[in-house]
């Protein structure tokens, strides 16, 4: 069978031994963690009840919060620009540095500035983006993709890094010792601090009611980043706003939990508008849509949006262990990015494979901070992707033919007859180990026969 | 009490013995069984798939079978766990379908909700003098919450020996379509499976889903472990050897 797309990439992703180690060694690390800290907390499950009703809320009314957004911020002396789409962001965002007279900014890790592949845009108009965060360094240092939403270098170990480094940013004699390896990060960065003019970030929240922004991180270079420059520009997703800053209580709780299995994140870093003597003197809010409407359209895929980009998911997910961020070929991978991304990109398009990379397990809905539902999700997109005949044809006309034959207890009878007959020559000691057509199954395993008799002819005989 | 067998269209057509299972248990234990012969499948696999307007079709079918059923009782929590957490999704504004989910769902119950649960029972009158070890499904784990009720079943049996499989709560990455379309993906989460189940030394790997055992016996049979899958059923129905 052709293979294509998520079926593809995996196919090539399983066969990497020391990828399948890095990841299990580290998806199994932040799960026990994760485990550990939502242990702790007895109301768990009401603070997922808030944090879901919460976002819901927000997106119910996304129309206002975002006006009230907007004037909040303007108030406070900074300015909001409005993004369809990627191209439109990208060259906001090119204008504004610009502007600024820079031609090197300094970026805080975030999603939203990767999905519309920011660095990228900017380098095509001659700006140079540098990550801050140690994992998007690397990722940036080696040319490889992020594969983890929270670690964004998970596919590679400690070893490869040093090697990276060695050929890079760091002295020939470098060990791989994790110290080391960061420090030898610490001093290429933080001369970038102290030149950049400019920095670029994402947001995790927006409080629509003061006009704050809030970025949360481990590592300290958010902070500097959203201090030290002149200019600070901000992307950030239409769905990330939250009604007051009290809000962010539920938040705070539940993400450091869920994401890195901590009780609080190192570094919360929370600022609004411009302060006169003190932090960046211009700040910039492009507010981005780029499919997010169209998601808020569809009353089943809409909770999607109330993804507050913890990772948890990812990390228990019997798929995105084996294969690794990079077979989902998309920005987002693992379970979110599964529903997330053929639903900001279109059902039909490259993206339809991704709602099948799932056994619909369920372990990602049971750890979801704000309770998605996404194997309910990803049922709904795969009807979509039916409904629209973006799915194989010899699919479409083995299920019409199976529906057909379930359809009436007679043909369902004469349908299992024909299995049997059909399966006859190639069974075993109750056992089929190669069929044709059902390849796909028994190159790995063995099938079991229709039965010589099956439980309804068995029942007849009573 | 009479009670209504969903034998389901894979246990019905590969793993009859699971069905005849759950006959033998619930008449020694004194209830009539019934079986409706225009039972087919309940669309579990149409439905997961995307073919909404199919598998509607058939739980509308199903609906209708098993309108009249005091207690419906079926070996597989996926099963079980469409027409619970699926089947309400389905009626589309069709107020009389909505009803009729709503009075039969909370009458359908996967074997051990029934024997434990419903029915409070934990000795059912087994002997199973093997070495078993237990997958807890991903549908009897997270959709229908099964809890302990297998193992409190399992534990009763006289003869047997329960070991614990480690990282149970593991997928076993079956997952209907799944297995063919993402065969790779599948087969390489199974291998994971597989390693658990040899790790325990069981003669015996058992499930409350023929569909799971489908594809952990698969696997088991094709690397000639001398370890068999047998449905929950079968060890329940069993009265020695």
């Amino acid at each position: 069978m052709k293979r294509r797309g998520f079926p593809a990439a995996a196919r090539k992703a399983l066969r990497n031994d020391q990828l399948r180690g890095n990841l299990a060694l580290a998806t199994g690390t932040i799960r026990e963690r994760r485990a550990k800290a939502v242990d702790e907390r007895p109301d768990w499950e009401e603070l997922r009840e808030a944090g879901r009703t919460l976002k819901l809320r927000v997106l119910r009314h996304l129309d206002s919060y975002l006006v009230q957004f907007e004037r909040a911020v303007e108030a406070a002396g900074g300015h909001v620009h409005w993004a369809r789409d990627d191209v439109e962001a990208g060259s906001v965002v090119a204008r504004l540095v610009a502007e600024a007279g820079a031609t090197e900014v300094v970026k805080v890790k975030s999603m939203t500035t990767d999905e519309i592949g920011l660095s990228e845009q900017l380098a095509a108009s001659g700006i140079e983006v540098v990550e801050t965060d140690l994992a998007e360094l690397i990722c940036q240092l080696a040319g490889d993709p992020p594969s983890h939403i929270l670690v964004p270098a998970i596919h590679k170990n400690r070893t490869e890094i040093r090697d990276l480094f060695r050929r890079t940013i760091g002295a020939p004699d470098l060990s791989d010792e994790p110290r080391e390896l960061a420090e030898a990060a610490r001093l290429h960065l933080r001369r970038k601090f102290l030149s950049a003019r400019v920095a670029v970030s994402g947001a995790n929240f927006g409080v629509a009611e003061t006009g704050s922004v809030c970025v949360v991180e481990s590592e300290g270079n958010g902070r500097f980043c959203t201090t030290l420059p002149q200019t600070l520009i901000t992307v950030m997703g239409i769905e990330k706003l939250v009604p007051s800053v009290e809000d962010l209580e539920v938040f705070f709780q539940l993400l450091p939990r869920s994401s890195t299995g901590e009780r609080m994140n190192p570094y919360t870093s929370l600022w609004t508008g411009v302060t006169p003597g003190d932090g960046p003197q211009e700040f910039h809010v492009v507010l981005l849509d780029n499919g997010r409407t169209s998601v808020l359209a569809d009353e089943v895929g809409r909770q999607t949006l109330a993804c507050i980009r913890c990772s948890a998911c990812l990390n228990v997910c019997p798929v995105y262990i084996r294969t690794g961020g990079h077979a989902y070929g998309s920005v987002y991978p693992g379970p979110i990015g599964a529903i997330l991304t053929p639903q900001l990109s279109g059902v039909g398009g490259d993206a339809s494979s991704l709602p099948y990379a799932s056994s619909l397990c369920g372990a990602c809905y049971e750890v979801c901070p704000v309770k998605i539902d996404i194997p309910r999700v990803l049922v709904h997109l795969r009807s979509r992707i039916v409904a629209e005949k973006a799915g194989g044809a010899g699919e479409r006309i083995a299920m019409r033919v199976l529906a057909r034959a379930f359809a009436d207890e007679h043909r369902y009878e004469r349908a299992q007859k024909l299995g049997r007959a059909a399966g006859r020559p190639f069974a075993r000691k109750g056992a089929i180990s190669h069929l044709p057509l059902l390849g796909a199954w028994t190159d790995a395993r063995d099938l079991r026969p229709v039965a010589r008799q099956t439980f309804r002819e068995w029942w007849r005989t009573r | 009490m009479r009670v209504t067998l969903f034998v389901t269209c894979l246990t019905d057509t590969v793993a009859p013995e699971a069905g005849i299972a759950v006959v033998r248990i619930l008449e020694r234990l004194g209830h009539e069984v019934e079986f409706p012969p225009a039972q087919t499948c309940c669309g579990q696999m149409h439905l997961n798939a995307g073919y909404r307007r199919e598998g509607r079709a058939l739980a509308r079918r199903f609906v209708r079978v098993f309108a009249d059923a005091e207690l419906v009782v079926a070996p597989s929590a996926s099963c079980v766990g469409t027409v619970r957490e699926l089947y309400p999704t389905l009626a589309d504004g069709d107020e009389a379908m909505a009803r009729e989910i709503d009075t039969l769902v909370p009458r359908v119950f996967e074997l051990s909700e029934l024997l434990a649960g419903r029915f409070g029972l934990e000795d059912v009158g087994a002997t199973f003098p093997h070495r078993v070890t237990y997958h807890p499904t991903c549908h009897s784990l997270r959709v229908l919450r099964s809890g302990d009720a297998p193992y409190r079943l399992l534990r009763a049996v006289r003869d047997l020996e329960l070991v614990e499989l480690p990282e149970a709560t593991e997928c076993c990455g079956f997952g209907g379509t799944f297995a063919v379309k993402n065969a790779d993906t599948s087969a390489a989460i199974l291998a994971d499976k597989v390693r658990c189940v040899l790790d325990t030394g069981a003669d015996v790997c058992t499930a409350s889903d023929s569909s799971c055992l489908l594809q952990i016996g698969g696997a088991l049979s094709r690397l000639r472990t001398g370890v068999r899958t047998a449905h929950l059923a079968e060890i329940l129905a069993a009265e020695g050897r």
